[in-house]
């Protein structure tokens, strides 16, 4: 793997800090949101400290979009390594106001800055800073600490942002605050983002890309749905197992208040307040919101019934079963979780390779500002 | 009685020039030494700030013996003088300052190590994630968050060289001029029964005694109201 690849984060990250045994090695994509996501103590942080440079662990590879940031015999030191860190508390500098503590990475050379930089007025109006500029840390909220402390971090012009747990200090309105802005900073921005989280609501509305960790160890990398439906991983055995993916709005229906999304291999009636058409857009069915029929239902509530593919089958518990869906008659669309009794298995004949229909009774629209 | 006063304004100047420069000595020593000790992690650090902290125990008059040893023309001090041929440094009043920089290291190290380690590695680590070299987290980031440290080092380094009175007799002696400080000058004016210089200069010692410890105590105050 110490090939540095463009357009990639490759890092392979291995060694012992006291008791705690670190093998984790990943290679993702250097665009959109990718999340780490793994119990406390699993080593998320430390994966993120090792990219920062913060950590070091010998013999240890990482590059950044094809630039190698440590191999064998080289160490990059964090401050020349070009990327945002956001704490899990703010971390601001109680000794400059917030204007100074957003400057502080700043390129300062006037002129050093490149065609893709962000600006200051940017920052300030897609973070809402205005009115806590001329403040001290010590006079701000906890969410407006730690918006303060995601601008600085962008405004140092990074190539990669680490968030380690930006949230879960926050109570549960603050994050409720916080979303919207970074929703809003991962579709404005094309900065690749690595997003430490044990929550996975936070992820399913940021993420797309997701790498699964326990006891140090990389259980899964890959596209967020895909971990989501893989049945050898524990998220699609979990009690509240869902997929989230996204769709393209085509239509909105405002007699019925209707959103009609295309999911590729097929599209979804969603009750929804309007949404403009070709917006993309963030949906999570969870597995008990799903069902099988063996025949397309002629007389049914349920708006959204589409033909799939059993994949595969896992057990969840004595008297339940969660079927791996495909979406499309050929099985290679979205994947889906239906969770249904065993006994409607056994009743119903299913066995994995079959075409069934997905009765879909709920799909919720996760971007925060679409919640209505 | 003018030749009196004039002795005594002598060794007041005398002694805010010594206790000056100690505290800018000790400043420029104390402060990569106070962050050595906050931050490294090796063994012998608490070896090392023993040693440091010796004076606090010792009797003044074991210093300044040692040093008289040290610096003596028998010591090495006198050796390594006499080689470039200069003279020593015992009962001068460069002895003098080198006497109380050792003599006060503690209460300078102390306060700006404490104010360093209370700032924790995060802000030096976010600092270093926003581009800063060591150098500029350093000055702009740890510097400035351990002011209170600094304000309460200098001030006690300052009042605490002006307090000296064992190690000034052992080294320094008492030549009017050169190494008669206020504390030296109190005990000549008891000896000689001049109660009433002895007096000035103790009661304008216990005010400023006073007032030193007022201004940590309102320092620390501050610092505390500040978040840390």
């Amino acid at each position: 793997m110490n090939i540095a690849t463009p357009g990639r984060i490759q890092a392979a990250f291995r060694g012992e800090l006291g008791r705690f045994r670190l093998d984790a090695r990943f290679d993702i994509p250097a665009r959109g949101v990718t999340a780490i996501f793994g119990p406390s103590g699993c080593g998320k942080t430390t994966v993120a400290r090792c990219l920062a440079g913060l950590q070091y662990l010998p013999g240890n590879f990482c590059a950044i979009d094809g630039d190698i940031w440590q191999h064998e015999t080289m160490f990059r030191p964090p401050h020349r390594r070009p990327i945002g860190y956001v704490f899990q508390e703010a971390s601001l500098f109680e000794h400059l106001p917030v204007r100074r503590n957003l400057l502080y990475g700043a390129p300062r050379r006037r002129g050093a800055s490149g065609p893709d930089d962000i600006g200051f007025d940017e920052v300030v109006a897609l973070l809402g800073l205005v009115k806590l500029l001329g403040r001290f840390p010590q006079n701000l909220s906890g969410g407006e600490r730690q918006r303060v402390a995601i601008g600085r971090a962008l405004l140092s012009q990074p190539r990669l942002l680490l968030m380690d747990e930006p949230l879960s200090a926050l109570d549960r309105l603050t994050k409720d605050e916080i979303m919207p802005f970074l929703e809003r900073l991962h579709e404005r921005l094309s900065l690749p983002v690595i997003y430490i989280s044990h929550d996975m609501t936070e992820i399913e509305r940021l993420a797309s890309h997701l790498i699964l960790m326990n006891e140090g160890k990389v259980l899964g990398v890959g596209p967020l749905p895909a971990l989501q439906s893989d049945p050898a991983l524990p998220l699609a055995h979990a009690r509240d197992a869902a997929v989230s993916f996204d769709g393209t709005v085509m239509a909105y229906d405002g007699t019925y208040g209707l959103v009609t999304l295309d999911i590729g291999h097929g599209q979804l009636l969603v009750p929804s307040p309007p949404i403009a058409a070709g917006k993309r857009q963030r949906l999570r069915i969870t597995a008990s919101d799903v069902s099988l029929a063996r025949a397309a239902p002629q007389h049914s509530s349920i708006l959204n019934v589409l033909p799939a593919r059993i994949m595969s089958r896992l057990s969840a518990g004595p008297s339940e079963v969660v079927a791996v869906l495909a979406l499309g008659s050929g099985g290679s669309g979205v994947r889906l979780l239906a969770r249904i009794t065993l006994r409607s298995w056994d009743m119903l004949q299913l066995a994995e390779g079959m075409d069934v229909f997905a009765q879909v009774k709920g799909v919720s629209l996760v971007s925060g500002r679409s919640d209505g | 009685m003018g030749g009196l006063t004039g002795d005594l304004w002598q060794s007041v100047w005398l002694t805010i020039e010594l206790a000056s420069i100690t505290t800018v000595i000790l400043l420029a020593l104390g402060t990569p030494l106070a962050w050595w000790l906050a931050r490294s992690k090796a063994w012998w650090t608490e070896a090392v700030a023993a040693v440091i902290a010796l004076p606090l125990v010792l009797p003044p008059t074991v210093l300044g013996f040692y040093l008289l040893v040290a610096l003596g023309p028998d010591g090495p001090g006198g050796v390594i003088a006499g080689a470039w041929g200069g003279r020593t440094l015992a009962f001068t009043f460069e002895g003098l300052v080198f006497g109380s920089v050792l003599y006060s290291m503690p209460f300078v190290v102390q306060p700006i190590r404490n104010a360093f380690a209370a700032i924790g590695d995060r802000p030096i680590e976010v600092a270093a994630t926003l581009r800063a070299s060591p150098r500029r987290a350093f000055w702009t980031v740890a510097v400035p968050l351990a002011r209170p440290g600094f304000l309460t080092g200098a001030v006690l380094g300052f009042a605490h060289t002006v307090g000296e009175f064992g190690l000034v007799l052992m080294i320094g002696g008492n030549i009017p001029g050169r190494t008669k400080v206020l504390s030296v000058a109190i005990f000549d004016y008891v000896e000689a029964s001049q109660w009433r210089e002895a007096n000035i200069l103790a009661s304008g010692m216990v005010i400023f005694a006073f007032a030193i410890i007022l201004t940590i105590t309102l320092i620390e105050k501050r610092g505390a109201r500040t978040g840390r």
